[in-house]
């Protein structure tokens, strides 16, 4: 029969015509596929360099040895009108890490602290932080931010007449002016203590856990290692005879001077992102908390376990499991939430660099390019990381 | 041992400080030291701060009136808000044409309030017309220009009415496209997995400002000579771009979910790949992610603020230029409020809507 | 048969004593004038229908449930809100779950040194020994370095048991140690009870395995609506029993 191929005395099932064989019309719907995106992708860059001609836009990545000409607000680094438009990008970049890092500590502790407090015995307690996360979360953080940095922040009072939080320490429409520190000879030796203390801490965690193991007695490991943390560099300030000055403010004609300033601008966007953030952290944890069975929490008292040994011991390592994959994920969208910035004019990346630079320098191509490339690796290398620790914490199960 | 004359003892009511409202309390805000300190202090807190938070609010706040000058007390003024309130809604859309604007409300309110009530017999049907004739309707509706309606630009689009076109167009554009790139992603063929993996990873991992920057500034030196996009179509396409991938994602899981056995009869069955997707896969599928997509469409009804960034005067704009408007002053807290309490009420209420429907799926879906 | 609730006033003998213990949930009564009072070495066993107290009998013992009225004297301490004495009774009772409750993350032998070392201080060396003897006992020394989920189910509440006894406890709860294991697992549990029994230790179980209750108990309680309906002395209790809602109740578990 025709529909029989014999190969060597066994029957094998036949090959059907090659439009029917899914084998064939899986790889020519590929081949197509690519077809067509490769076309699709070559008119618009044909498209695109005929427009740039058009319009005079160079191409290129030599913008940015060009001198960039405006100033920034707030920089980390040093920088001028006359440095280039590649260091507006640094600068841009250092500002987002620096508000990105400091909002995900800010909302990270504020976030636990709500997630626990609803699920707090007291009424009150978990009443108050239920509303602090229903309405964050309702609103949206463009809006948040213009509240913090419009109703409140421009409201208050100008240099002249500063409210005054503490000593040398005041608020106004310009800032937050704190004494800004001048590191004189001999502070070199307290940042070395620093780092010797915490070294000190990890080996005495160490220490702790052999002796726990050994003799049976637990040491007090938190609090000697706070006092370490301060005790230590605090003890070789005193040596070196206190090489630490403070510049403070002070009040000149029409405003204050010196001091080290926080513009208006970052304390709005760190406290809108940060009180924003930690209302979706306290959901997090408290699904992870809940999630941890409750015959746990028996058994762990029913065993003797004191509440401080439960929490330590049992709860948290199993509802951190919970909750680390959600969370990080909370962190990136804190990171592109920060983007949010050329809004109120904190000068972070987008803001400076596909902001006025790419209005300077118009070539929107290379600009927009590098922006979404440094989010996009930040994104890509977070998930990797988080995949990896996912795989690690696993439960280990038959 | 036993005595022969038992009998059952009678059920008593608990000893009284431990139920009621009185157990309550003692449960509640004074089960021990700690607690009780906790509950004096924030209990005197919330009502020295919530009389404040009233008085501003409420009793002190201005009312009536037409302008600045009728704003005289330390309380809230509110006849900002009210003179304003057009200007919130509508937008610049002419005075004469807001009819128009009105009638689409209606329709929204129409084929989404059913929803709430059990015993609607409707539901799907007008779910379907939801996304699928209502935006048709309208478009026109606004756009003008056929059937004898005025035409009006959409430069001229504002407000709130702008803030639900955006939400709206953006859902239902990205719903299709984020089905396909959700089966896109759980094909068979490595090349179109991988286009749809780098698609979804790349519009996820980048910030929707930078996508609305792109769109805005990139997309007409993609575009050929002569073709020009409006400012609202650029942000649109942005929007979309972006939504999609969230959207692949949230249908990806519903795909995942449904059981193995699904996919294997429908095969049995001799059903193609197009026709099992169809009739089988994506109706269970699209059914148990609703509360997914709904959680989706909170996010986009909070993130069409950000088109303001690139020039369109959604309904936080409209509030911003009204609150630097020079004939008002000092109403930025009135404004902010109001506008929060404005898309508070809205996304407060669908994520109800969300978590009921998540409550009733589950049940519904015991495996 | 001693008929402990009424000659026995000394409380060095007894190692509970429930005195008219009543319990409430919000307005349901769901433990009426509870009397019950266990010698050193006695083994109780109480059974009775879903919803009779039973399991809010024995948790209130080691304070998981707490009683609005009456005493509970445990090892001659009295059971009330007081943290120390609660810690206390719970070093010397230990307690075997329905759905054995073992810590996931940490391994079989690392859950049974965990309590020793971090409540009675003992150093890892010999807290790990001792954790090998009891593993030993239970007939799993092989399983120590695994993960209960690796484990089945019949081995993790064997587990479960050792890790109880490795605080040395004078008292065992069990609630239902069998109910969510498959059939075929419930005798080696079983076995592992009985042995436990023949050491002399004070056991109060909540099971509906009437063969281990013939076997092994000095007394069976039988609860309904809960209140202790009747209590008697194993063949007494299954041949003669006295109440009506005993006998239906036997009827119903005895039948298959």
């Amino acid at each position: 029969m025709a529909d029989q191929q014999n190969t060597g005395g066994v029957t094998m099932p036949s090959k059907p015509p090659p439009w029917n064989d899914p084998v064939v019309r899986s790889i020519v719907f590929q081949i197509v596929a690519l077809i067509l995106l490769a076309w699709f992708f070559w008119t618009i860059f044909q498209n695109t360099l005929t427009n740039m001609e058009t319009r005079g836009i160079s191409t290129g990545f030599a913008f940015l040895n060009r001198e960039a000409g405006f100033g920034i607000l707030m920089s980390l680094i040093e920088y001028d009108e006359s440095h280039t438009y590649g260091r507006t990008f640094v600068v841009g970049l250092l500002n987002t890490i620096l508000v990105s890092v400091l909002g995900i500590i800010i909302a990270t502790i504020l976030g636990f602290v709500m997630g626990v407090a609803r699920l707090s015995d007291n009424w009150i307690v978990a009443r108050l932080a239920s509303i602090y996360v229903e309405t964050l979360r309702n609103i949206p953080l463009l809006l948040q931010l213009f509240f913090w940095y419009t109703a409140v922040l421009q409201a208050l009072p100008g240099p002249r007449s500063s409210l005054k939080l503490s000593e040398n320490i005041y608020l106004n429409n310009r800032g937050l002016n704190i004494p800004k520190p001048i590191f004189q000879d001999g502070f070199e030796f307290v940042w070395i203590a620093l780092l010797v203390a915490i070294a000190g801490i990890f080996v005495l965690r160490r220490w702790a856990t052999k002796r726990l193991d050994e003799t049976g007695h637990t040491f007090p490991v938190f609090w000697t290692s706070v006092g370490l943390f301060i005790g230590l560099p605090l003890l070789v300030f005193l040596i070196m005879g206190l090489p630490l000055n403070f510049e403070v403010a002070r009040a000149t004609r029409f405003s204050l001077s010196g001091g080290a300033n926080l513009i208006p601008e970052f304390i709005a966007l760190l406290i809108g992102l940060s009180t924003y953030t930690a209302a979706f952290i306290a959901e997090i944890v408290r699904a992870g908390i809940l999630a941890v069975s409750h015959g746990q929490t028996e058994a762990a008292r029913s065993l003797g376990l004191r509440h401080g040994q439960t929490l330590q011991l049992i709860v948290i390592p199993q509802a951190m499991r919970v909750i680390i994959p959600p969370l990080t994920s909370q962190y990136l969208n804190l990171t592109k939430n920060s983007s949010l910035a050329a809004a109120i004019a904190y000068p972070d990346l987008v803001s400076v660099f596909a902001g006025t630079t790419l209005n300077q320098a118009g070539q929107a191509l290379e600009i927009i390019g590098m922006v979404m490339a440094v989010y996009l690796s930040l994104s890509l290398g977070i998930s990797f990381l988080m995949n990896l620790y996912n795989k690690k914490m696993a439960l280990v199960e038959r | 041992m036993t005595d022969s004359n038992w009998q059952p003892a009678p059920s008593l009511p608990p000893p009284a400080a431990t139920v009621g409202w009185i157990g309550w309390v003692r449960a509640n805000l004074i089960s021990s030291f700690s607690n009780s300190v906790l509950t004096v202090v924030l209990g005197v807190a919330i009502i020295y701060y919530g009389w404040q938070i009233l008085d501003w609010a409420l009793f002190s706040a201005d009312f009536a009136g037409v302008d600045q000058k009728d704003c005289e007390s330390s309380g809230a003024c509110w006849v900002f808000i009210r003179s304003r309130l057009d200007f919130f809604i509508y937008g610049f859309y002419p005075n004469a044409e807001i009819w128009r604007i009105n009638v689409m409300f209606g329709l929204l309110a129409v084929l989404i309030i059913p929803h709430f009530f059990e015993g609607f017999k409707h539901k799907k049907l007008f779910g379907w017309l939801l996304i699928t004739a209502f935006p048709v309707v309208s478009g026109i509706l606004l756009l003008g220009g056929i059937l004898g309606l005025e035409p009006v630009e959409t430069d001229k689009w504002g407000g709130l009415a702008l803030t639900l076109v955006l939400a709206f167009v953006g859902i239902v554009a990205a719903l299709p496209l984020g089905i396909l790139l959700a089966l896109g992603r759980r094909s068979d063929m490595p090349i179109i997995r991988g286009i749809c993996v780098c698609f979804i990873e790349l519009w996820r991992g980048v910030p929707l400002i930078s996508v609305l920057f792109m769109a805005s500034v990139m997309l007409p030196l993609f575009l050929p000579e002569g073709v020009n996009f409006n400012k609202l179509l650029r942000a649109l396409i942005g929007i979309t771009m972006f939504q999609s991938a969230y959207m692949a994602e949230v249908v990806r899981g519903g795909l995942q979910a449904i059981p193995k056995g699904q996919y294997e009869a429908a095969a049995a069955l001799g059903l193609g790949y197009w026709k099992s997707m169809r009739l089988i896969i994506l109706p269970q599928a699209l059914k148990l992610v609703i509360p997914g997509i709904v959680n989706t469409f909170i996010g986009l009804f909070k993130d069409t603020t950000l088109v303001l960034i690139i020039g369109l005067f959604e309904v936080l704009q409209t509030m911003n230029t009204s609150i630097t408007d020079p004939a008002w002053s000092n109403v930025a807290v009135e404004g902010y409020v109001f506008a929060g309490a404005v898309f508070w009420v809205f996304c407060y209420a669908m994520s109800k809507y969300s978590q009921a429907l998540e409550r009733k799926l589950h049940t519904g879906h015991k495996r | 048969m001693s008929d402990a609730s009424t000659t026995e006033s000394n409380s060095n003998d007894l190692a509970i004593q429930m005195i008219d213990v009543n319990k409430w949930y919000g307005e349901f009564h769901v433990l009426k004038n509870i009397d019950l009072n266990v010698s050193r070495g006695e083994r109780i066993v109480i059974c009775g229908p879903s919803g009779s107290g039973k399991s809010t009998t024995i948790r209130c013992i080691n304070r998981l449930e707490e009683h609005q009225r009456g005493q509970i004297i445990v090892d001659g301490t009295e059971l009330t809100n007081d943290l120390k004495n609660i810690e206390i009774i719970r070093r010397e009772v230990g307690m075997v779950f329905q759905h054995f409750n073992l810590f996931p993350h940490l391994t079989v032998l690392e859950n049974l040194v965990l309590a020793p070392m971090r409540v009675r201080n003992i150093p890892r060396a010999e807290a790990e020994k001792t954790g090998m003897e009891y593993l030993e006992r239970v007939k799993i020394p092989e399983q120590a370095q695994k993960f209960p989920g690796q484990l089945s189910g019949g081995q993790q509440q064997r587990v479960a048991i050792a890790r109880s006894l490795c605080m040395n406890p004078r008292i065992m709860l069990f609630d239902e140690p069998t109910s969510a294991l498959d059939p075929e697992m419930i005798k080696e549990v079983l076995d592992t009870m009985i042995e436990l029994a023949e050491t002399g230790m004070t056991m109060l179980c909540v099971t509906h395995e009437m063969g281990f209750a013939k076997t092994v108990a000095d007394r069976v309680i039988f609860m309904d609506g809960g209140e202790i309906v009747e209590e008697n002395e194993p063949n007494e209790f299954f041949d003669n029993p006295q109440h009506e809602r005993t006998r239906l109740f036997l009827s119903q578990i005895l039948a298959h």
